[in-house]
């Protein structure tokens, strides 16, 4: 395993139009205390907006957090816009209001990780340090 | 006092307020019932509004819904009334929540999907089929899009022939707490706050009965605030408000008796009932000292409560139930006057028709088994509740002075001050769970490996197709010519600085739809980005 200095880079947003900002909140805090640069997009994003960044900013994995119940479009949304731009390295994982029975084919699609209401952030920081790096 | 070995080296409320072991007349030195309780009914109303308060009548039992079509939802208003709610309360999606319509881009996939979708005139007659409106009181939680949408309701009356003196109800309107917290709004808060101003003052003119805003610290508090921080928010959002109406030229017993509140309720007990009891009290103090009002009905706040959704917890949902009614009896002891109570299932997905069911029988059970509706504020006079009582109403005035020295409450959510305040408290309170100083029981302790699935809601994903295919073939019927003059109309009088309302129940009337006359608005009011807070 190769040892690089540069920190983990990880986009945090919302995706859709849902603007229930405190569980992402949290996480964007958790994972910046836990050493890593943390982009944090803020509200309103569009699933083009969102690759966009990811690609601009160079991360490493992009964590989404959606509680309207829009996650069946949005995530596969924002994994065909990498894969159309030939990013299918950086990772995407999220979390929010997403039930049980859709996670399956979430993952299926290339969802990462998906993490629910209740997830310690210890075990949220630890999926993410434990990534392979996308650079 | 004496030293003895308790559980913990220091209890502290949801809050954090430190909390002594027993609270007795040292407590309550300065205290006087007369000037801190008074009688119910009376100023400064820390018993409750009225003198019999639910030996007069039960508190309305209001169940929250919305989902998939504006049938699907009016099935659901019909199932509860049968089931005996006393009142409806719609939930719009998140399109309709934003002032978009079904059919745009950014609308994609969340259709129907986390409340009711209404984009035409022809959705909002669809939603209330078969319900009288001039018996039923209808409440609509909407805020940005507000206006737009009671003007649909409106206009469904009209075409129905009911007489708008005799509607009932309440538009939540309150786009203060979306800056703060719960982040749905179209337009910068100064434009925003007058289109809130011309709904007080329509309903005040030409809709007596309506509540035109529902002063919300529900979200504040989901969005991770302190019970402190959400009584002293929201109440300082309601005398924004009242400052907004009175420099547009209202008098304040034109519109101060409409206003209604709406409040979380948590998990700390006797905190929670404090805090019904302490809002009671600052706003009667306040809107008498600022405002002089003749009429006593100015200085009374009138709530609904619903129980703390962020409370909940996937795990063991079941458990959800006993919280939800532990949280409800707190909002019923200190006087609300209606009340939602949550349904088990809400952390994993909308509630389904059982889990509603469970949590309107949890009101029934307290209203009509528990007997503690016999007496008016029972819990008065207690040390420990007017303890907490005073101490919430002096912290609440604590942020009432910085908000004040801030230049008041949009100044600090353009500073980024309350969504700050937000932050950090969630973030404590996040901390404290982690490290198990806070127990949520299934969650951080008593956890079981195995958890037993329970049934959800799954919302129609056909529904999207079906909304966009019927505001197609709108767009294709209608009369376009005057649909775009009624909204030209619309933007002319908010240019003008006219009231928007009655040019705007003209353009929904002539089809025109809530993306459309959000778009029109926009162009005349503006967009809004927020301050970034991290």
């Amino acid at each position: 395993m190769t040892v690089t200095a540069a920190p983990l880079r990880i986009l945090i947003g919302k995706v859709g139009l849902d603007g229930h900002d405190r569980g992402v909140k949290l996480i964007a805090r958790a994972l910046r205390d836990a050493g890593m640069e943390v982009i944090y997009t803020g509200l309103h994003q569009t699933p083009e907006q969102v690759v966009t960044t990811a690609i601009q900013e160079d991360v490493d994995a992009i964590g989404l957090s959606i509680l309207s119940g829009a996650h069946n479009t949005l995530f596969r949304r924002v994994l065909e816009l990498l894969s159309a731009q030939g990013a299918e390295d950086i990772v995407v994982f999220g979390g929010g209001i997403i039930p049980n029975e859709d996670v399956p084919a979430l993952k299926e699609a290339g969802v990462k990780a998906l993490f629910g209401p209740g997830t310690p952030l210890d075990d949220i920081v630890r999926f993410v340090k434990e990534l392979p790096r996308s650079r | 006092m004496k030293e003895m070995k308790e559980r913990k080296p220091r209890f502290t409320s949801l809050s954090g307020v430190e909390i002594h072991r027993l609270y007795g007349p040292d407590d309550l030195k300065d205290w006087t019932p007369e000037r801190e309780l008074g009688a119910p009914g009376e100023f400064p109303y820390t018993r409750g509004i009225y003198p019999t308060m639910y030996r007069g009548r039960l508190w309305t039992m209001r169940q929250f819904a919305g989902f998939g079509s504006a049938e699907d939802t009016n099935r659901r208003f019909h199932y509860l009334l049968e089931q005996g709610q006393s009142g409806l309360s719609v939930a719009f999606d998140m399109p309709t929540l934003m002032g978009l319509d079904a059919d745009d881009p950014l609308a994609r996939g969340e259709v129907g999907r986390c409340g009711v979708s209404i984009s035409s005139l022809a959705d909002m007659e669809r939603l209330f089929e078969g319900i009288p409106l001039d018996q039923v009181t209808t409440s609509m939680t909407i805020n940005g899009p507000a206006a737009v949408i009671f003007a649909m309701y409106l206009a469904v009356a009209e075409k129905r022939g009911i007489p708008f003196d005799r509607l009932g109800g309440t538009l939540q309107n309150d786009i203060l707490k979306e800056y703060i917290a719960q982040k749905e709004w179209l337009f910068p808060p100064e434009p925003s706050l007058r289109l809130v101003t011309d709904v007080i003052a329509y309903c005040a003119q030409s809709v007596p009965k309506w509540h035109p805003i529902s002063i919300s610290g529900y979200h504040i508090r989901e969005a991770g605030a302190t019970a402190v921080q959400e009584l002293a928010f929201t109440l300082y959002d309601g005398l924004t408000y009242v400052e907004a109406a009175v420099k547009a030229g209202l008098t304040v017993d034109r519109f101060a008796p409409r206003l209604s509140f709406f409040f979380n309720v948590h998990n700390d007990f006797f905190e929670e009932i404090a805090k019904f009891r302490a809002a009671r009290r600052l706003w009667a103090r306040e809107l008498a000292r600022r405002y002089q009002p003749k009429d006593p009905r100015s200085l009374q706040l009138r709530c609904h409560a619903q129980t703390a959704g962020c409370s909940l917890t996937a795990q063991q949902p079941l458990n959800n139930v006993v919280r939800t009614t532990v949280q409800a009896l707190a909002a019923v002891l200190g006087g609300t006057q209606s009340l939602h109570t949550n349904s088990m299932d809400e952390t994993l997905a909308l509630p389904t028709e059982e889990a509603v069911r469970l949590a309107l029988r949890t009101q029934q059970i307290i209203a009509e088994e528990s007997e503690v509706a016999n007496t008016v504020d029972p819990l008065g006079g207690s040390y420990y509740v007017e303890a907490l009582t005073n101490r919430l109403e002096e912290e609440a005035q604590a942020y009432f002075r910085k908000l004040d020295a801030m230049g008041g409450m949009v100044a600090a959510i353009e500073q980024g001050f309350p969504q700050r305040e937000i932050l950090e408290a969630s973030h404590r309170y996040q901390r404290e769970i982690e490290r198990k100083e806070r127990t949520i029981v299934g969650v951080n302790r008593y956890v079981e490996e195995e958890e037993r699935p329970i049934p959800i809601l799954k919302v129609d994903p056909d529904v999207e197709r079906r909304q966009v295919a019927r505001l197609s073939e709108l767009r294709n019927t209608r009369d376009s010519f005057k649909m775009a003059r009624a909204v030209a109309a619309v933007q002319e009088a908010v240019a003008c600085g006219e009231n928007i309302m009655p040019p705007l129940i003209e353009a929904v009337k002539a089809q025109a739809t809530v993306g459309e006359l959000c778009m029109a608005l926009k162009e005349v009011l503006g967009t809004y980005r927020e301050p970034v807070v991290l």
